[in-house]
């Protein structure tokens, strides 16, 4: 399985990608010990029976590797959800889309850690395709959203090592944002 | 550090830009392109995506681009990374964690030679078969 929250949502969000979506919303949302977040995409969609068989790691659609017998971005999610008390859901619809959600309880002790935000939000929004991400971002109230469409205008060819650069800056801020780290007991100077 | 909103974000490329402008245009046509799939991710690709990143910030090759695909059917050897520069042969390199990734920007990329430990050319069995 993947070893974070931010590893299994580069998989499935690309999983998004890959199905054609011209639009996708990611929701990444903490309140507490609960951290929910969803997968919404406007792709191709999945009947039931596939639906059924994308939780089987011993199948893949074969679209990418024609000989290859496994698929295993969603299946690991749901053991990652089921080994440490989360949940899991996956709704879809051939033609309109497909919506992954799933949470965690932070306070169970097999819950993952959340991972490299930062890292992974710039790969994320610069992965290469006709679509726009939308994120949503929020922690015990306080939050910040954007788009990739929003950042590729601010910021020009999103390949470009020196903009991923400064992405990373960008997202590593907002991050920090949201939590501060809590001030030391000796961060302040003992005698002024 | 301070929040920064799009407008900050703005300035500081605009910033690169007037810098960018004095600089060798040959590495435009440099790529990096790491794999991302399944395996990849499993493996540390986002680790070995972010070192190259780092490093070529560092060696201010800061136009190269750097961009991801699925898995290339070398699953066994993940992170496998594409790099592509003018005049040198189209090269897969496996096994590719953070300290590889730095020793192809300044091996690669900047000295021209390959990192020949890592090269790969021939995809996993159930690829192929």
């Amino acid at each position: 399985m993947h070893p974070t929250v931010c590893d299994t949502l580069l998989d499935v969000v690309q999983n998004a990608f890959e199905a054609g979506a011209t639009r996708v919303d990611l929701s990444v949302a903490r309140t507490g010990n609960l951290l929910s977040c969803s997968v919404a995409d406007n792709g191709r969609g999945m009947d039931e029976a596939t639906k059924r068989r994308a939780l089987d790691p011993f199948w893949t659609d074969g679209v990418k590797h024609p000989s290859r017998k496994v698929g295993l971005g969603l299946p690991f999610l749901r053991e990652m959800t089921r080994s440490s008390g989360g949940s899991f859901s996956l709704t879809s619809e051939p033609g309109r889309g497909t919506t992954v959600a799933f949470s965690f309880d932070l306070s169970n002790v097999d819950a993952p850690s959340f991972g490299d935000a930062p890292g992974t939000f710039t790969a994320l929004m610069t992965y290469p395709g006709d679509h726009v991400l939308s994120l949503s971002r929020g922690e015990d109230g306080a939050s910040y959203s954007v788009t990739s469409a929003e950042l590729a205008e601010t910021l020009g060819d999103l390949s470009e090592a020196g903009n991923l650069a400064l992405l990373r800056e960008f997202f590593s801020s907002n991050e920090e944002a949201l939590s501060p780290a809590p001030v030391a007991p000796f961060a302040q100077p003992l005698l002024t | 550090m301070p929040k920064l909103t799009l407008e900050d974000l703005k300035k500081l490329r605009d910033q690169k830009v007037a810098e960018m402008n004095q600089r060798d245009v040959e590495n435009k046509q440099s790529q990096v392109i790491v794999g991302m799939g399944t395996c990849g991710i499993a493996s540390g690709a986002k680790k070995t995506f972010d070192a190259f990143i780092d490093e070529l910030a560092k060696e201010n090759l800061t136009d190269v681009a750097v961009r991801q695909t699925g898995c290339m059917g070398l699953c066994h050897s993940e992170p496998t990374v594409e790099v592509v520069v003018p005049g040198m042969p189209r090269v897969i390199y496996g096994n590719v964690d953070c300290d590889t990734a730095r020793k192809i920007v300044s091996e690669h990329l900047v000295g021209k030679r390959l990192v020949s430990d890592h090269v790969f050319d021939k995809p996993a069995a159930d690829i192929i078969g």
